[in-house]
């Protein structure tokens, strides 16, 4: 059990490490990326609540 | 990069438009957490150390803990010591995972407005218990505990402790036949000062102190079990014996 | 003698098939009740099982009195062309969030008072702090919390929709059966029927019948998002869903009980010990991330926009919040259970996500802090919005005190302590009571058809009173915390324990009544708004402003 703990915090402190790094250094690119693709369908849907019925 | 990020990005809208995707999107993020934290505490066999002298609760330390339940003690006092120096020295031996392997619920507890329990048994006298639990400024002037003064007043209504010892036993708790027809009769046993089958008592539950616990012999309170109960936490695993090795794998 | 003229025949009125299964199911539910009263092991379950025949018996007539009144043909689902929006159940959902708030505010300060001064236990065994305290946290959460989910989440599922709500009887069964829990729940605890687990305390037959209520939640709100006139499911409805559906699958995994005997109050649980502690904490801390953050940030993604005037920030940025923030939060569990008998493994694996968590919160909040950019001014002119506002600071600061109080070097001084307390503070009153305030101030208005709150100052006053008292209550229970958590590993020059563990009781008491003070404060700024409520319910309006309060909510 011992082993299966320093592995664990071995792995955390590399490339467990790294991987999250990165992961989330995508996901911020994702979030503030200028693309157009979707920019329309996003701006409706983030218009839904402001609109009157 | 773009136009294949774009495609992967695309197929997000079957949440955004389909309630039932979403859902299932949900279930399946939220479970993944859960399944690899829990399941494997009930296959490594780590997780619970091999430990002698665990036993489960008599009749009357199930009714005492019941009472300790009832009352919310949990919300102040937390009955798990941690493997910290300072600890250690204020309270005894870290808790081990075995010692609450017979509890439902666990009563680790979150919050030490008042000490940590897990080792009070044998702590404290009788006496000192009663008085607590009636009046404890009256023995800790400072405290800040409610007064329990009911407990040693109100008779123990455990006429159904057999039916909720064979609950346990189907639950795995290694309760016999033997222990539920018997519920009755080693709750009094364990409440009397030398009692006749005290014998029995011990046979069935090795290490288990009788005697009448509240200084009411005549009368068996909720103040006998709760205090049967304080006066075995913590006293079942000796430690002298313990090798905190033998655990390690 | 002819009649020239045929009647006009009213359509023939007949029972609906809902009305007619609910009528019977409650009539034997009744009967099942008054039996199970009758033989039931303690004084405290036979009166639960009255309470439960009772409600059987108002439920019948209800349904029986609504039946005759209504009208024979189905509810228009449209009127004019706009959606008929179901609105009686938000009205009673939020005005029951407001008494429940106060209800709950008042026990907190009558326990806090119990820590400063013993005495306040009265010796009374069912106001005794053990059972006053889960009174308190229940309230708070599941009572004003819950109501306050229900509310927002039934109208904002219908406003961004474009669509009435999906069954007939099922969304008043959802209100009235949530708030027959929170009654059954709460008197358990003072009559001391407990689970004697954390924010898990009411017992299998109160369980059961959440079970029961909370799956039609999920199919009233699942139904009205099948039913949408809208392409697009709004963000704000991926929070309230994650939030019905994790509530449901912990609710289960942690409830996992055997009644001792159906006419016994007490169950035991399938899991015990070391397992049972995970499952509580993995329990314990989802409910605040789905009950108390997911559900709430449901609120956020509605109301500042809608109040602001203006979209959310950055809509992307909210589809990355939502999945990386339920993905997450379930793993952080196990920062409760830090050098405890849990494997090392387990708390590693908590500790490691807990601080991950750290992002997608404070994605979040960035999202809602910068959907005001551009109309900063209306935190000097709106009080609500500053409400709203302070709420997501709140949010950042207790989810930024999180991640760092999950580092086991940290817990090792904190856990135990008044410091946890001051964190749920800041995060309850600071987050999820702020933003809940900001959102029945917007809603009152839309739901009676008023331009206004009665009094904007009222606000203001509210706002300001008890800002004071949750800054008394986590600055006290900060340094609580860190004190009582210093003194007990104090050691003397020669290496004994410095202090008895009653040295540290003491040391707590000033900080105690600092705290009850604070309580008290945000008491009050709750009852200014209860004030507030009823007048702006109340004060008739001049025709010009009913006009203007049309067109408003238009």
């Amino acid at each position: 059990m011992h082993d299966t703990y320093l592995g664990l915090a071995a792995f955390a402190q590399t490339g467990g490490l790294i991987l999250f790094v990165v992961a989330f250094l995508l996901v911020v690119a994702y979030a503030f990326w200028p693309s157009k693709a979707r920019k329309k369908e996003f701006d409706d849907a983030a218009n839904i609540p402001l609109k009157e019925d | 990069m773009a136009t294949q990020g774009t495609s992967i990005w695309s197929k997000h809208q079957i949440f955004e438009k389909h309630s039932y995707w979403l859902m299932l999107g949900i279930l399946v993020m939220i479970s993944i957490g859960g399944l690899v934290e829990i399941a494997p505490l009930f296959y490594l066999k780590s997780t619970i150390e091999k430990v002698e002298g665990m036993r489960p609760y008599t009749p009357l330390e199930l009714a005492g803990r019941n009472i300790y339940v009832r009352e919310g003690c949990y919300n102040c006092h937390s009955q798990m010591i941690r493997p910290l120096r300072d600890e250690v020295e204020r309270y005894g031996h870290y808790s081990l995972a075995a010692e609450s392997m017979y509890d439902r619920p666990f009563q680790w507890g979150s919050k030490r407005t008042g000490p940590d329990l897990a080792r009070v048994g044998g702590k404290y006298s009788d006496l000192w218990q009663v008085e607590h639990l009636n009046n404890p400024r009256s023995v800790v002037p400072a405290s800040i505990m409610p007064s329990y003064p009911w407990l040693a007043k109100t008779k123990l209504n455990a006429k159904h402790i057999g039916e909720e010892m064979r609950v346990q036993q189907v639950l795995g708790v290694p309760y016999t036949d033997e222990m539920i027809a018997k519920a009755q009769d080693d709750l009094k046993t364990q409440a009397t000062t030398d009692a006749a089958d005290s014998d029995g008592l011990q046979k069935r539950y090795p290490k288990a102190q009788g005697r009448d616990y509240d200084g009411n012999p005549g009368e068996l309170t909720e103040a006998d079990a709760l205090i049967a109960y304080l006066q075995m936490l913590g006293t079942l695993v000796d430690f002298k014996l313990y090798d905190n090795q033998a655990n390690v794998r | 003698m002819t009649t020239l003229q045929a009647p006009i025949q009213p359509p023939a009125k007949s029972l609906r098939w809902g009305e007619g299964a609910l009528i019977g199911v409650f009539s034997l539910f009744a009967l099942f009740s008054i039996v199970v009263a009758a033989k039931a092991y303690t004084p405290e379950f036979a009166f639960h099982a009255y309470l439960f025949a009772a409600a059987s018996i108002a439920a019948v007539f209800a349904i029986g009195n609504r039946y005759m009144n209504r009208p024979a043909g189905p509810v228009p689902q449209f009127i004019d062309g706009k959606p008929n929006y179901n609105m009686g159940v938000v009205k009673f959902a939020t005005i029951a969030a407001v008494v429940w708030g106060i209800a709950g505010f008042l026990v907190g300060v009558i326990a806090a008072l119990q820590l400063a001064f013993p005495l306040f236990n009265f010796d009374l065994p069912w106001i005794s702090f053990g059972r006053l305290r889960p009174l308190h946290t229940s309230a708070v959460i599941f009572a004003f919390g819950g109501n306050v989910l229900l509310a927002t989440s039934f109208y904002v599922v219908q406003r961004t929709s474009r669509a009435r709500l999906a069954g007939d009887l099922a969304p008043w069964f959802v209100i009235l059966g949530y708030n027959f829990f929170i009654v059954i729940a709460g008197t358990g605890y003072l009559l001391g029927i407990t689970q004697g687990k954390e924010y898990a305390e009411p017992e299998w037959y109160s369980d059961l019948w959440l079970t029961v209520v909370w799956v039609t939640y999920l199919l009233v709100f699942l139904v009205t998002l099948l039913k949408r006139n809208e392409p697009h499911i709004y963000v704000a409805n991926w929070f309230y869903l994650a939030f019905i559906i994790t509530i449901a699958v912990l609710h289960l995994g942690n409830n996992a009980t055997i009644p001792v005997s159906v006419f016994s109050p007490k169950s035991y649980i399938l899991w015990s010990g070391v397992q049972d502690a995970m499952f509580q904490w993995w329990y314990g801390h989802n409910a605040v991330g789905f009950f108390l953050t997911a559900g709430f940030l449901a609120l956020m993604y509605y109301f500042i926009p809608k109040r602001a005037e203006r979209p959310v920030y950055s809509y992307r940025l909210s589809i990355v919040h939502f999945w990386a923030l339920i993905f997450i939060y379930i793993w952080a569990g196990p920062h409760h259970l830090h050098y405890t008998a849990l494997p090392d493994w387990a708390q590693t694996l908590g500790m490691t996500f807990s601080v991950i968590l750290w992002m997608p919160s404070w994605g979040g909040m960035i999202n809602g802090l910068m959907t005001l950019s551009g109309a900063w001014d209306k935190l000097r002119t709106d009080p609500v919005i500053r409400m709203m506002v302070v709420a997501v600071a709140f949010y950042g600061m207790s989810t930024f005190e999180g991640p760092m109080m999950s580092v086991k070097a940290v817990n090792s001084l904190s856990h135990y302590t008044e410091w946890t307390i001051g964190h749920v503070h800041s995060g309850a009153l600071g987050w999820v009571a702020y933003i809940s305030f900001g959102a029945i101030y917007c809603l009152v208005p839309w739901l009676w058809n008023k331009r206004e709150m009665y009094s904007v100052k009222a606000i203001n006053w509210h706002f300001w009173v008890s800002t004071l008292g949750i800054v008394l209550y986590i600055s006290s229970m900060w340094v609580a915390g860190i004190l009582q958590g210093l003194m007990w590993r104090a050691y003397t020059q020669l290496g004994f324990l410095e202090y008895s563990f009653i040295e540290t009781v003491e040391a707590m008491h000033p900080l105690y009544v600092i705290r009850a003070l604070g309580g008290i404060l945000f008491l009050t700024g709750a009852l200014i708004m209860a004030w507030n409520i009823w007048k702006t319910i109340t004060t008739p309006q001049t025709a010009a402003e009913r006009e203007l309060a049309l067109q408003a909510a238009e």
